[in-house]
């Protein structure tokens, strides 16, 4: 069948084109004639079981099912004929056997698919007087809530989990009366896509457990927003009730998320109402913190600010956190520049800025267009759990049969087919020089490399494929050779002719760069805290937390004379480090915009009032800007600066050298090389604080040395075990676990998690110590 | 994934359990073990004296390189699957229309009062365990009943106590 033929059918009368071999469904849907419908999910593959979307069609006896009909030349179909409408009242009475029929206490009523068909297609009454099946609960972690006794058996979420999640852990077994879906043996979903179940249930069977029993549907407001936590920048629903943040949805945009949405980007927004929240300006007084008026907060601050710059202003360091919005970043890099200090940065978890600082970090293309390539190089990337649905895209490029090959100082667990590459952290970059010089570019490193088989191997993968990406994740760009390695990259993919970008790190790290929150001739992110300021601007920050070497920055910040921070949250480590804390709005308070990793401007208004009294982050600036007198802070509201952020800085984004691949590798150590990954619900302060997400197993896990076998047994310690991890000045205490996962010398440490606020970089040596 | 995966497929089973699952999957086309499933589960079965522990069921998956779930699938789909323990010899008894007009009723319960058992129970010494079973293709000879691979038809309480004595 010529598949791109346009032929004519006919639908309830209303004559329609279409490409032949098109489903009638989606035809259908196109033209806006409703088929009533539970199985079929436009992103899933066909079921056809559950056989509501019955309708008539000429010529054929019985009626057949829209969702699995292939639309032919001159097909006639009747959507609202007798038979079509006996066929759906029928399917709707043997669906309604054993759904109960209690929607006033369910979770779903009101926005429940079951609910809407029941009363447009279905029965007024029930023929059926049995009693009803029920399935005995089970329980599938803090984030799904199921009532599997309301499940009409359409398989959509089974489908999910094996077609888009990657991970089958639900299934249908039993058979006819007594088939359940579920997991069968009791356990938790651990797919970091997992909430989408949510939302492909037409039931009541999978709902979200935070949300439940908060609100009904109909008292909610929609407002549309973006994500605030990778770069993907997901296009989100934030469903509002009295001003108060009840859940999150997804907003489908193709280019971007298309209907999915990541868990932490569903359930963050419980961090919004955490007991942590600022709410009211403080300021440390004697060394106590006492509450005061926004006045003399910003007061103290602008006049602590000003004294420093007067005397020096290169005494000034801002440190801007890469989830603020891009109008809250611009405001403090006008600041900063107006108090004539060229000390500004937002790579917080960056370390090594050798190399052509200035370049825009970014994709270098669309978040569509990863799913087309032949061949994917990651280099220090844990993309599924550090942007989710970058890593939805490469797994859509990997079931088409694209060759994917991982670069990591770690053995990674993904969803797809890929080579992987492990080694410790330095011999990430001997590999990629090797892997480099391979496919026949050249290097300038002062070691010597070996290339092996396998080096060759990953080199002729590259080469061979018409489309081949090449990519930067998360843990290349804290690696102690992050320029090194994306010169490498650079010399790979002019080998190979490959495209080169890196996968920016957090919601608003390319808006970030672009609007200049990088020191031109001033000190970076490192620099700034190794040469310890005198007064610092932290905006969103913690200390702590965010930073690649939280030793380091709370060592520089706890000795400075003025700590300005702008902040959600009352945090530990900003008590310890801050001598003023303004209290700023958080996600979804505030209006803004973030710049995705693709290079695409999205903005967003905010949808409930700030919490207590804080206030947005850029008014805030607006008003420390004004008390410093500094010129250009007129803004009446946060359109009128992203309009002149615009006009500077809206043009296309150029793909820019970022490093060579040059110099001395800086990585290698003599004892246990630390791989500082950041745990994916330890991202940011607004994911620390979200209570579900904290209690996943993911989480639970996450704080903890991990070494393999051999390590382990060198040090002659047990899984299990409470164990010191020492990093120079740096003492931490955690639970190791044996785990195969990671590279001889090396130990997983986390960054971000409670213990690690005392250690340094991210990447660096370490040792281990019994307790 | 189940932590079975990491085990090396050598190392389930025994090597004459695992020659006949690959005399299976050797008749479906390469990258389709998962149409061996039904008969791996029914390999591991008879190894296991007669059902399937959840061990062995994951244990099959990752010798084929398949979810868990999906061969929970399967070994709860089919009838012939058991998850709780048999007798040595499991008696499938017929109920289904044919058997049942010509008296399956009273074989039944001639089984029940003679074993003291009920259907899905096993017999103390281990010896029988009895099962209700749809109609198994027999209805000429109805009442019937199966005995592992053996039709026993035309049932009556004294044959029946004959063939009793007869199994082991």
């Amino acid at each position: 069948m010529s598949e791109e033929k346009t032929i004519t059918i006919e639908v309830d009368g209303q004559p329609l084109e279409t490409k032949a071999g098109a489903l009638l469904i989606d035809v259908t849907d196109a033209a806006g004639i409703n088929i009533p419908r539970f199985c079929y999910h436009d992103k899933l593959s066909i079921a056809a079981s559950c056989r509501m979307c019955l309708v008539e069609v000429a010529k054929v006896p019985k009626p057949i099912p829209a969702c699995a009909t292939q639309v032919m030349d001159g097909m006639v179909v009747q959507t609202r004929s007798p038979m079509a409408l006996a066929a759906q009242k029928a399917t709707m009475e043997f669906l309604l056997i054993n759904h109960p029929l209690d929607c006033p206490v369910c979770d779903q009523g009101g926005e429940c698919e079951l609910q809407d068909v029941a009363m447009g297609y279905g029965s007024d009454v029930t023929r059926f007087v049995e009693g009803k099946r029920v399935i005995p609960e089970n329980n599938i972690g803090p984030l799904i809530a199921t009532d599997m006794t309301r499940c009409i058996h359409c398989t959509r979420c089974v489908r999910f989990g094996d077609e888009v999640a990657g991970m089958r852990e639900m299934g249908a077994t039993g058979r006819g009366e007594h088939m359940t879906i579920g997991t069968f043996v009791a356990h938790n979903i651990n797919s970091e896509l997992s909430g989408n179940v949510i939302d492909l249930c037409p039931v009541g069977a999978l709902t979200s457990k935070p949300f439940q029993y908060r609100a009904r549907a109909w008292e909610l407001t929609r407002h549309t927003g973006v994500a605030p936590h990778d770069s993907v920048g997901s296009n989100i629903q934030i469903h509002t009730r009295r001003g108060e943040v009840m859940r999150v949805h997804p907003h489908s945009n193709d280019a971007i998320n298309e209907v999915w949405l990541s868990d932490r980007d569903r359930f963050s927004y419980e961090g919004i109402k955490s007991e942590e929240r600022l709410t009211q300006p403080l300021i440390k007084k004697d060394g106590e913190w006492v509450e005061t008026s926004w006045e003399e907060a910003l007061e103290t601050a602008a006049s602590g600010l000003r004294e420093i710059a007067s005397a020096d202003a290169d005494q000034i360091g801002t440190l801007v956190s890469p989830t603020a919005t891009l109008e809250e970043i611009a405001l403090a890099q006008k600041i900063t520049e107006g108090l004539g200090s060229p000390n500004i940065d937002y790579r917080l978890r960056q370390e090594d800025f050798r190399g052509n600082s200035r370049a825009v970090p970014w994709l270098g293309q669309s978040i569509a267009s990863l799913e087309d390539v032949d061949s994917a190089l990651l280099i220090g990337s844990n993309i599924r759990k550090d942007q989710p649905l970058l890593a939805h895209r490469v797994r859509k490029a990997a079931l088409k049969g694209a060759k994917i090959q991982l670069v990591n100082p770690l053995q990674l667990d993904l969803h797809f087919d890929a080579a992987q590459m492990v080694s410790d952290p330095a011999g990430m970059v001997r590999n990629l020089a090797a892997i480099a010089e391979a496919a026949g570019g050249s290097h300038h490193l002062t070691e010597q490399i070996e290339v092996t088989d396998e080096h060759k191997a990953v080199a002729e993968g590259l080469k061979c494929s018409k489309s081949t990406v090449i990519l930067l994740g998360n843990i290349a760009q804290s690696h102690p050779d992050f320029t090194i390695l994306y010169g490498l990259a650079s010399v790979i993919a002019k080998a190979a002719d490959a495209f080169v970008g890196v996968i920016p790190m957090a919601a608003n790290s390319v808006g970030a760069a672009v609007v200049g929150a990088i020191p031109n001739k001033g000190l970076n992110a490192h620099a700034m805290l190794e040469n310890p300021r005198k007064g610092y601007l932290l905006l969103g920050i913690e200390p702590g937390l965010d930073i690649n070497n939280p030793a380091l920055a709370r060592a520089a910040m706890s000795g400075a004379e003025t700590v300005v921070a702008i902040t959600a949250y009352r945090s530990p480590c900003l008590e310890e480090t801050a001598s003023v804390m303004l209290p700023m709005a958080a996600f979804g308070e505030t209006s803004g915009s973030f710049v995705n990793a693709e290079g695409r401007w999205q903005s967003f208004s905010g949808t409930t009032g700030p919490a207590g009294e804080s206030r947005p982050g850029w008014k805030i600036l607006r008003v420390l800007g004004n008390l410093m007198d500094i010129s250009g802070f007129d803004y009446s509201s946060s359109e009128e600066i992203l309009d002149e952020l615009r006009g500077a800085h809206g043009g296309e984004l150029q793909v820019a050298s970022l490093g060579a691949a040059k110099g001395k590798i800086r990585s290698a150590v003599t004892g246990l090389a630390r791989i500082g990954e950041t745990p994916i619900y330890a991202a940011d302060a607004l994911v620390r604080r979200a209570a579900s997400l904290q209690e996943t197993e993911e989480a639970r896990d996450a704080a903890v040395a991990r070494v393999n076998p051999s390590v382990a047994a060198d040090a002659g310690l047990l899984d299990g075990e409470k164990v010191a991890v020492v990093q120079g000045e740096g003492r931490a205490e955690m639970v190791l676990k044996v785990d195969a996962n990671i590279p001889d010398g090396c130990v997983w440490v986390p960054a971000a998690v409670p213990g690690s606020e005392s250690l340094g970089d991210q990447f660096g040596e370490l040792s281990l110590e019994k307790v | 994934m189940s932590a079975l995966e990491i085990k090396n497929r050598n190392e389930l089973f025994t090597p004459e359990i695992r020659a006949e699952i690959d005399h299976e999957i050797a008749k479906y086309p390469e990258g389709e073990s998962q149409s061996a499933a039904m008969a791996a589960l029914r390999i591991v079965q008879d190894a296991n004296g007669g059902w399937l522990t959840q061990e062995s069921m994951d244990e099959v998956a990752a010798y084929l390189d398949l979810p868990p779930i999906a061969i929970y699938e399967v070994a709860t789909f089919y009838s012939m699957y058991e998850h709780k323990p048999v007798g040595r010899n499991k008696l499938c008894v017929c109920t289904n229309i044919s058997c049942m007009i010509n008296n399956s009723d009273q074989i039944v319960e001639h089984l029940n009062n003679r074993l003291g058992i009920k259907f899905g129970e096993v017999t103390e010494d281990g010896r029988y365990s009895l099962k209700e079973v749809e109609c198994l293709g027999a209805c000429g000879g109805a009442p019937m009943m199966q005995v592992g691979r053996k039709y026993y038809e035309n049932l009556t309480p004294e044959r029946l106590d004959s063939i009793l004595d007869e199994l082991e």
